[in-house]
């Protein structure tokens, strides 16, 4: 559906946020693919909202240029409207509103809307047609937005935490709803600050922080490159690395209790050797990560290394821009 | 169209769901129209017959008032603080339609709450006198500069100041606008502030359409005017979605 070819549906060029003297976004670049779920993720205040409400067409960048589907979002708002879908963190809707009427009520705004009722059984709204936003649970309002958000059919989806404080089963089939819009063709952006989230999820993410992009990837890409040549394991804490690192000739140390790096590529000999030697001491072994880590590794350290090199982050910082 | 029209019902409905807006929009001002035409408490100008022939044409004018200011704004503040404003923002309908609805559904409220107002008048023995139709576009008038008013204090302050701001300001352009008590009766300097009021104007100006011996109203007419043309520019001008 949707060849290699295919120009960016979003494409951010050295866009720039500043809101007075604070900057909410520094020069960040980055593109999302049709097909594709992009996930921007960062901590609270990294500049992900503000980024997204330029995509969307709500503020304009200090420097810098964005791109939805070729279309400048302010200049040619009425046209890219059309064909956009917005889920808002939160609110959005008239708090009187019952979740059939919101959804018959946005798709008169668009030419070839999806059948509204269709899109409540989707959702699993479908029984709770006389219940008002008001009334809603967290989680139901969430699901609402999004299908507020599918229903005229949009080319670029913007997703701004779409899971956020929902139970588990609001989050599986608000999932499946996203990862079956990419199926679609559909660009999905969706912010998060849920590592688990971007890397079920998302087929791109874009890490960032303090308005910076960190990494920009495949998770398998992140998770490989930020790796080197390691195998990590889980054994009680305190082994005496030295002479395990003498019998299989490489470097062993504890990272931090209980959880040992030994600097050498994972083959399988070295698998082989390390397994051996824990036997040999009849000690067990907790778990084994041969060339790869967690998204959540890569995504701390380079937060963390963030943080470190950031020019003096006052608290206004770290809150969420939210104007 | 098909949007407008879907936006306007929506409108329409959300009010008629809002009990607190059928309350200051309908009821007070019935409640008021039939306890002060029973008990005489409230003076009227001298050379009036009977007081619902004083009272009707303000009582018109506070239903004109609640319904395009305190509901309007109101209901709107609301929405900006539950960012519906925002969220529409990022669809086709656009601003241009979006006040089209807001517009449709103060003149439909107003068409039924006025009805209403009549017929009970005239339950209560009203005689109109004067020129009934320029009373149409006095409430149009009147409508776009308490509309203007209400999406003002929507627009620029938060939900709940709006709240508290529209209910006091009702109050403040009741007492002060001839809408039920008559500015002969209020302190030189009081009536002066009243009639540039936007109450007052229109009071003034319904009492010309509608009571026969009532002063004319060419200065209150200009007033009004001058109100239905700044407060919705204003409006327009001040106004933040989010």
């Amino acid at each position: 559906m949707v060849s290699p070819e295919s120009p960016p549906a979003i494409e951010v060029n050295n866009l720039t946020i500043r809101y007075g003297d604070r900057i909410a976004v520094n020069s960040l670049s980055f593109a999302a693919m049709p097909g594709q779920i992009t996930a921007l993720l960062g901590p609270n205040g990294a500049g992900k909202t503000s980024t997204v409400e330029t995509l969307e067409g709500y503020r304009r960048p200090t420097a810098g240029s964005v791109r939805v589907l070729g279309l400048d979002p302010v200049a040619d708002h009425r046209q890219l409207v059309a064909r956009i879908g917005v889920m808002l963190q939160s609110g959005g809707v008239a708090t009187g509103m019952r979740p059939g009427e919101a959804l018959r009520l946005f798709a008169s705004y668009y030419d070839d809307p999806i059948n509204p009722d269709e899109l409540l059984e989707l959702v699993g709204l479908a029984d709770h047609r006389s219940s008002t936003w008001r009334s809603m649970s967290g989680g139901e309002q969430q699901r609402l937005s999004l299908a507020l958000a599918l229903v005229g059919r949009p080319n670029v989806a913007f997703l701004d935490e779409p899971t956020a404080g929902i139970d588990p089963a609001g989050r599986q089939l608000i999932r499946r709803v996203i990862a079956d819009l990419r199926d679609r063709g559909v660009a999905v952006l969706l912010t998060t600050h849920d590592l688990e989230e971007a890397e079920k999820l998302a087929d791109h993410v874009v890490i960032i922080d303090h308005g910076v992009v960190l990494a920009d990837g495949t998770p398998t890409e992140l998770m490989r490159a930020s790796q080197g040549d390691e195998v990590r394991f889980g054994a009680p804490s305190g082994l005496d690395v030295s002479s395990l690192g003498e019998r299989i000739g490489a470097v062993v140390t504890e990272a931090s209790p209980g959880e040992y790096v030994v600097a050498s590529a994972a083959t399988p000999s070295m698998v082989a050797a390390i397994t051996a030697w824990l036997a040999e001491m009849d000690l067990p072994l907790a778990d084994l990560r041969a060339g790869r880590q967690r998204l959540e590794d890569v995504f701390l350290r380079l937060t963390a290394d963030a943080d470190a090199k950031a020019p003096e982050p006052t608290p206004s910082r770290r809150r969420r821009s939210r104007r | 169209m098909k949007a407008l029209l879907a936006q306007t019902r929506s409108e329409l409905m959300l009010s008629l769901r809002n009990g607190e807006q059928l309350l200051v929009n309908v009821a007070i001002p019935l409640l008021l129209l039939v306890f002060f035409s029973a008990v005489k408490v409230l003076p009227i100008p001298t050379g009036v017959d009977k007081r619902v022939d004083f009272l009707a044409p303000g009582i018109i004018a506070l239903a004109v008032m609640s319904n395009a200011m305190v509901a309007l704004a109101i209901g709107t503040g609301f929405e900006r603080h539950y960012k519906v404003l925002k969220r529409l923002g990022a669809t086709p309908l656009g601003r241009g339609r979006w006040v089209l609805a807001k517009i449709g559904m103060v003149k439909i409220l107003l068409i039924v709450q006025i009805a209403l107002i009549v017929v009970a008048a005239f339950a209560l023995g009203w005689n109109p006198g004067g020129t009934p139709w320029l009373a149409i576009p006095a409430v149009v008038l009147g409508a776009f500069a308490f509309g203007g008013i209400g999406l003002l204090m929507a627009g620029t302050l938060r939900g709940t100041v709006t709240l508290a701001l529209a209910n006091g300001l009702y109050l403040l352009l009741l007492l002060l606008g001839g809408m039920i008590i008559p500015f002969s009766e209020m302190p030189g300097f009081l009536g002066t502030i009243g009639k540039v009021l936007p109450s007052g104007a229109l009071s003034q100006v319904l009492q010309s359409c509608l009571r026969s011996g009532a002063a004319s109203a060419g200065s209150a007419w200009v007033v009004l005017a001058v109100w239905a043309v700044l407060a919705p520019l204003a409006a327009i001008k001040f106004f933040r979605w989010e």
